[in-house]
């Protein structure tokens, strides 16, 4: 029983960067846009708080520092995509490029540095609880506030008229301009807060997760958040159970080392790429779930005409 | 970063290419951009995303490779025609997997064909520390060195340039033919352009997306033989220092013509040695390569509105005065 918990508070732990990448994704695409620049926020959130929590020696000022970072390498985007009508698959293959580039850069001085990490909060009194003490409340600040923001995006989305506008943008753009939105301005917020999770998610990563920076420490986390994105048809509650599922899966190469099975390692570090593509093929191959779910305008500009 | 701008642009755009040598690499560099290039550039006309060119090439390589290592004794002259053979059948068929998935599951063949990337990485990374580890190795994790047979000739004395210059070339060629010149490459054209006209044109869309990721794997399993068979001569746990990925960008910049691609490969090959070069000479870190290459597409979109769209300075219009 112990055991299954250690398990469980585990699989959330490796489940939490992908809730933020992909939950942010989801709101980005809700608006119509498509970012595939993931990967490369991540990064860059990623190094932006590794190396503001090892200069001030606070890990939470770097993890402000790296949601910031996201959004702030996101609104890149948007200005290619948005204001200039690039194409977005390019732009966003692009991001992730040039995110990939600047995080090694900026990382170099930073590889074996050692920083003081988010450690797990003990909530006094019930953490020692048996079992449902380790795990409900003995997780990483970061992973609460993953749930925290899951709660916040599905209300929003789903409950408030500000969500309404921004799916109205996604699936119409047309109509939300004709009653007087700006689609531009809703779209630019839609992937700046995609951005900002993105960064968070690799902020999550670097300060509390692992706690180290090395190059490409992601390890395309970022195109996996993309395909969660699909695999939960655009729907929040979705996101977080695919989330955890790969969480779940990217563990057992570890847990298969401590249990002494001998397979190369090579073999276990395969399981969440092949896993992506299985379950992938899987949602999409019902073409009509896919294209009932997806945002209608998803991956098309907008331009009004004046 | 404190050095003078004038002493790194010379370190970083000069200095590689002031040698024969220098300029022998601008070619070997720029050969597997520029079969990967053109091959993924097939493949985008038709709105066919093939991102996976990294894994495509890696798997050539280890197909090639694997012939390479067979005919070890060998010193017969078709074994590096069979190597290429190999190649390209390796990466048409890692290229395959995303075809399939898409025309039959409707599966985005972005995210399949990136995931395979990593797939062939670490399958690269299981033989060369597990089966085909070179025994006489001190336990290295690398394959023997190929044979003579299976090293790809030299072009030109005092260099390492060989003869898959002349296969880019080449492929540079039956690009440009088949997209213009053929039916079916128009029918590609016209799939990426108008997917709506084509499909009611009769055009299949299914055979575009096998098309445009079969000729792109294709391609990419070239650029693998290329690089084993080249400057590299046995398989090593990474053969390719991002090619793949670099390859996406050349294409784009190339506007997704081949012409244009030779001159971008030449532009990015110049990137990888100004990035080597500035390491040696400037002590700056490699990375700055990823960098710049990054940067480079970013301008180019960002140009690409002035090509597309022209800027006019809007008067308030006068209000019409009611009557």
């Amino acid at each position: 029983m112990e055991h299954l918990a250690q398990l469980v508070v585990l699989t959330l732990a490796a489940g939490t960067p992908l809730v933020y990448a992909a939950l942010g994704e989801l709101v980005t695409e809700k608006s119509g846009v498509l970012n595939l620049g993931v990967e490369g926020m991540m990064l860059v959130g990623a190094v932006t708080s590794f190396i503001v929590a090892a200069t001030t020696k606070s890990p939470w000022l770097g993890v402000a520092a790296g949601t910031c970072a996201g959004a702030a390498l996101s609104l890149v985007f948007g200005v290619l995509t948005l204001s200039l009508m690039a194409n977005q698959v390019a732009s966003g293959l692009a991001l992730s490029l040039f995110g990939i580039g600047l995080s090694a850069f900026a990382g170099l001085g930073y590889v074996s540095v050692v920083i003081e990490p988010i450690r797990p909060l003990a909530i006094a009194g019930l953490s020692t609880l048996p079992v449902v003490g380790k795990l409900l409340f003995a997780h990483n600040p970061l992973v609460y506030l993953s749930i925290v923001l899951f709660a916040a995006i599905h209300w929003f989305l789903y409950r408030t008229r500000a969500g309404l506008i921004v799916r109205a943008v996604g699936e119409s753009p047309e109509s939300a301009h004709a009653i007087g939105y700006s689609v531009a301005r809703i779209r630019y917020l839609a992937v700046m807060f995609g951005g900002a999770c993105a960064g968070l998610g690799g902020a999550y990563l670097a300060v509390a997760y692992t706690p180290l920076w090395v190059e490409g420490m992601t390890a395309g986390r970022g195109w996996i958040a993309l395909a969660l994105v699909v695999f939960a048809t655009w729907k929040p509650w979705r996101v977080l159970a695919g989330a955890y599922l790969f969480g779940g899966v990217t563990l057992a190469q570890f847990q298969a080392q401590g249990l002494g099975v001998d397979i190369p390692s090579q073999y276990l570090s395969m399981l969440p790429y092949i896993a992506t593509i299985v379950v992938l093929a899987i949602i999409s191959r019902d073409a009509a779930t896919i294209r009932l779910n997806a945002p209608a305008s998803l991956g098309t500009p907008y331009h009004p005409e004046s | 970063m404190g050095k003078n701008p004038w002493t790194a642009f010379h370190a970083f755009f000069v200095k590689p290419v002031a040698t024969l040598y220098g300029i022998g690499e601008l070619f070997l560099k720029a050969t597997p951009l520029m079969l990967i290039a053109v091959g993924l550039a097939a493949g985008y006309r038709a709105n066919v995303w093939n991102i996976g060119a990294e894994g495509q090439l890696t798997m050539g390589a280890i197909f090639g490779g694997g012939v390479a290592l067979f005919f070890q004794e060998s010193t017969s002259p078709l074994v590096l025609p069979l190597m290429l053979v190999a190649g390209v059948a390796g990466g048409m068929l890692w290229a395959a997997i995303p075809a399939y998935l898409r025309t039959r599951f409707n599966a985005n063949e972005i995210l399949t064909s990136l995931m395979l990337v990593y797939v062939a990485t670490l399958t690269l990374s299981l033989l060369v520390h597990g089966a085909w580890r070179d025994p006489e190795g001190f336990n290295f994790p690398q394959s023997k060195q190929f044979g003579d047979a299976a090293l790809s000739p030299i072009l030109m004395p005092g260099t390492r340039l060989n003869i898959a210059l002349l296969l880019a070339l080449a492929a540079v060629a039956i690009a440009w033919l088949f997209m213009r010149k053929s039916l079916t490459g128009y029918q590609m054209r016209v799939a990426g352009l108008a997917p709506a006209a084509a499909n009611y044109a009769g055009i299949s869309a299914r055979r575009t997306v096998w098309l445009g990721m079969l000729i792109g794997g294709g391609c990419a399993g070239v650029a693998g033989v290329s690089e084993v068979a080249g400057p590299i001569g046995q398989l090593l746990p990474s053969v390719s220092p991002g090619y793949g990925f670099a390859a996406i960008i050349v294409a784009f910049v190339g506007r997704l013509h081949p012409v244009g691609i030779v001159f971008a490969s030449l532009l990015m090959s110049l990137l990888y040695l100004g990035g080597e070069s500035a390491q040696i000479n400037l002590a700056l870190p490699s990375a700055v390569t990823g960098l710049f290459q990054g940067t480079l597409l970013f301008f180019l979109l960002a140009a690409d509105v002035f090509i597309n769209y022209r800027l006019r300075f809007a008067r308030p219009i006068a209000r019409a005065v009611p009557a």
